[in-house]
């Protein structure tokens, strides 16, 4: 079985991130990049899925610029045995990234596709949805457990009121949560194999995909910085406070 | 939150803007590097130190191996973190891919490692050794030799030590009694006792392969007769299974200061008749093997104590943000919020003093693990000389700067702390204990004072002085044309004049005097060109600090950078002008301690 895996580059989760100073996007200069860690979940779901003889073949792809390499290497490093970067100096957003990723399944006609749920960067939460509803595959998101069973895969996702367990007519899409597994780090003989390991790169354009972006960031700005409190003399004074200043009471 | 175990941002800086690291992939041995390959070796570093070393480096401290029935008991997590750094490839970074390894720089495995030793210097202590072990193995003997014993010790199946010390025969080992005796089949019988082995027993692998120096029957006395042997703890058959177990006994444990997790043993060689060992290379040429790693094995340990000293700084500083106490002197309002101790100057001096030693260390040796693989892959045979030399040079203060200092950093971190710093809820204490053994191993500081003022300084018509001084001249006039880098400039310059000086003075004063008296100051000879050395570094990083903030935007760079170039500052200002004090003494030819006698005691 073919097993698809989406791996995007986005801002180390140790990076405290700041805006421009003029307010048009996240400062990225000279920041510390990295694989999103649900992705780094997907990618160690699938190489179990082949240690346990389930899955043959781990594709890992990504969508972004060339340095992109680099997280798909991360990847191939970790088990997946070839890479697709489809590059793009785009501000890729999900709906275009999930039609990219329509294009190259059609091409590669993966029996499964596992993603992370989300991005730390966007935190978006929509890619994965809206590759299952283009192609018509089935969906499991927020995985915390997979179990292939033949031409059918069982997925238990984490809802709010608990688990849910959803049986997936294969091809399918599935997307991880956190608890799905704890990703393993690359050996070095491994990240040294990975750079053996074949890598193609792709364009959107090839594969007739428009990625412009539909939705239009306006500003973005760090969260107002929180106020000092104030000390009361008395009870007396906090109510009269809450009354009249807060006027929550 | 939690400390960060080192400043990733910091060591950064070291390999890819201090060093070059990069342009080494130009290299033909490293032609399939790159920057990635690089950061994902350190990733994966990191990542084992923070899951398996760093969970149990308190534990490992609190709970010694014992001595039982004859072997061993130790905590079984020790195994679970070897076996897993093991199999992530640390044993052999540095290593031919032909034996499994990546083929990493030294300075970039020196990174990777550096989070390893953070985590727990002690349990890395078993693979260092096992490294040590399998590189001399690699270097000095028979391809079949390297098949049966090195090959096994990189995939994690044997261990390694190196079994010099004895009773009788310290930092003296001319001394050493230990014999071999050749048998019929060309094997020889080791008879002798050997202390203070680290790792010399336990059950973290199958087998363990003593490197021994002892004695072949009729051999000269002195450094001249010493040969080294392989003797393991089991016999290998030829087809790499297991044969019985030789005769070397476990006679007992130390038990120490620091570095607790890690057994230091006695091991009794031919109770039984004798051990079986086989010659590495030629009979009576063992110390000049065992020197060849030398080089090594005391960049390792300089790269020890930084790294303990930079964690311990790292600790020590995210605990004064955090902590509240006091008000600072010019605040009269009992009723205002205590501040965080970093608001307090003086535990700013003691944080700024323990980053000047620390990251002035830190580079030390790293600059010394640059000179280490220049020697062998630098692009032209002279560079490779030149690096050699300079290696060789440097190689006392490499040791001994950072085992000096790095305990006076982590006794630093301590004093931030305060009665905090005092008990073992917080590692500090720990890391002054475990750092307080690299001024004694692979040479006191006593010996590498020897070795410079004696050897080192002399050596080659005083080859790799002059080519020392040359470098740090030529730092002095880049610095001295930037503006705002002339006054380090100036006090380097200075401190070079004193420094030349007083060598003149000394190796004068050596020739025609009493040389025991002139070597009675060699320790503090060591310190002085040891602070002239480390000052230079921070200059070489002040130069490149300077450049970069200036084309800097962003403003956590920008700290950064002003970071490192106030760190060279406090050195310049605080720590250099001792050598004026140490240079007058010296040049004076001060004798209060070589004159004392015994009975006056």
């Amino acid at each position: 079985m073919k097993v698809l895996v989406a791996v995007k580059r986005v801002v180390d989760y140790n990076v405290k991130v700041r805006p421009k100073s003029d307010g048009t996007d996240v400062d990225l200069n000279n920041v510390k990049m990295a694989i999103n860690p649900f992705c780094e979940i997907a990618v160690e779901e699938a190489v179990r899925l082949k240690e346990k003889g389930v899955a043959t073949e781990i594709i890992a792809v990504s969508i972004g610029p060339k340095v992109a390499q680099e997280q798909i290497r991360t990847a191939l490093a970790l088990g997946a045995d070839r890479g697709i970067l489809v590059e793009t100096e785009e501000d890729v957003q999900p709906l275009g990234i999930a039609k990219v990723l329509k294009a190259v399944v059609d091409k590669e006609q993966p029996q499964l596709v596992i993603m992370g749920k989300q991005a730390i960067d966007g935190d978006n939460n929509q890619t994965g949805q809206m590759l299952a509803a283009l192609t018509g595959m089935a969906q499991g998101t927020f995985a915390s457990e997979v179990a292939v069973d033949g031409d059918s895969v069982a997925v238990t996702r984490e809802i709010d009121g608990g688990l849910q367990t959803v049986k997936l007519a294969l091809p399918a899409v599935v997307t991880t949560d956190l608890r799905l597994n704890e990703p393993r780090y690359a050996s070095l003989p491994n990240i040294m194999k990975a750079k053996k390991k074949p890598l193609d790169t792709l364009t959107p354009d090839e594969l007739g995909i428009d990625v412009t972006p539909r939705v239009k960031t306006l500003k973005v700005e760090p969260p107002a910085e929180r106020q000092a409190g104030i000390k009361v003399a008395d009870v007396a004074e906090l109510v009269e406070k809450l009354k009249n200043e807060a006027k929550v009471i | 939150m939690p400390a960060p175990l080192l400043n990733e941002r910091d060591l950064d800086f070291m390999l890819y803007e201090f060093l070059d690291s990069e342009s080494m992939c130009a290299r033909e041995r490293y032609r399939d590097h790159n920057r990635e390959s690089f950061d994902a070796a350190i990733a994966t570093a990191k990542q084992v130190a923070e899951k398996y070393f760093l969970p149990i480096r308190g534990k490992v401290d609190r709970n010694e191996p014992r001595f039982e029935n004859g072997r061993v008991e130790m905590l079984p997590e020790i195994k679970q973190a070897v076996d897993a750094a093991t199999e992530a490839g640390f044993v052999s970074s540095t290593a031919d891919y032909e034996v499994g390894g990546m083929q990493l720089p030294l300075p970039v495995a020196t990174v990777a490692n550096a989070y390893l030793t953070a985590a727990g210097s002690t349990t890395l202590g078993y693979l260092s050794l096992t490294t040590a072990n399998a590189s001399l193995i690699e270097a000095h003997g028979t391809p079949e030799q390297i098949a049966k014993w090195a090959v096994p010790q990189r995939s994690g199946r044997f261990a390694g030590t190196m079994a010099m010390t004895e009773p009788g025969a310290g930092s003296g080992l001319a001394d050493l009694i230990t014999s071999a005796e050749r048998a019929e089949d060309g094997s020889y019988r080791i008879t002798g006792n050997k202390i203070y082995i680290s790792g010399g027993d336990h059950e973290l692998n199958e087998n363990i392969v003593h490197l021994v120096l002892a004695r072949v029957k009729g051999a000269p006395k002195g450094t001249k007769g010493i040969s080294l042997f392989i003797v393991p703890k089991f016999l290998v058959n030829d087809d790499g299974s297991l044969g019985e177990q030789n005769d070397v006994a476990l006679a007992g444990l130390f038990h120490k200061m620091g570095g607790r997790g890690q057994t230091s043993t006695s091991l009794n060689f031919g109770e039984r008749g004798g051990a079986v060992g086989y010659l590495v290379g030629e009979e009576n040429r063992g110390l000049s093997y065992m020197f060849h790693m030398m080089n090594e094995a005391r960049i390792m340990v300089g790269t020890g104590a930084a790294t303990i000293a930079l964690t311990g700084f790292q600790y020590s500083l995210n605990y004064a943000r955090e902590r509240p106490q006091g008000r600072l002197p010019s605040c009269k309002d009992p009723l205002s919020p205590s501040v965080n101790i970093i608001e307090h100057a003086d535990v700013r001096r003691m944080l700024l003093a323990q980053k000047a030693y620390a990251e002035g260390a830190f580079a030390l040796c790293l600059f010394g693990a640059q000179l280490a693989d220049d020697q062998h892959t630098a692009p032209t045979e002279e560079q490779r000389s030149q690096a050699k030399l300079l290696l060789d040079f440097l190689i006392p203060m490499i040791k001994t700067w950072p085992s000096e200092y790095g305990p006076q950093a982590n006794s630093l971190a301590i004093q931030v702390l305060g009665g905090a710093g005092y008990i073992n809820e917080h590692p500090v204490e720990m890391f002054y204990r475990d750092n307080r053994l690299n001024p004694i191993h692979e040479g006191t500081t006593g010996i590498q004072s020897l070795d410079l003022l004696a050897r080192k300084v002399p050596m080659q018509g005083m080859a790799g002085y002059h080519y020392c001084l040359a470098l740090m001249r030529e730092t002095v006039a880049q610095a001295g044309a930037v503006a705002g880098l002339e006054k380090q400039a100036e006090q380097l310059e200075s401190a070079i004049k004193r420094l030349t000086d007083t060598t003149e003075t000394l190796l004068a004063a050596m020739a025609d005097t009493n040389i025991d008296k002139v070597l009675a100051n060699s320790v503090m000879y060591l310190k002085l060109f040891g602070h002239v050395v480390v000052a230079w570094l921070w200059l070489k990083q002040g130069l490149v600090a300077h450049q970069a903030l200036a084309q800097s935007q962003h403003g956590d760079e920008q700290n950064f950078y002003r970071g490192k170039l106030q760190a060279m500052r406090y050195f310049f200002s605080v720590e250099l002008p001792h050598t004026e004090r140490w240079s007058a003494l010296l040049m004076q030819g001060e004798d209060s301690a070589y004159a004392m006698r015994d009975d006056w005691f």
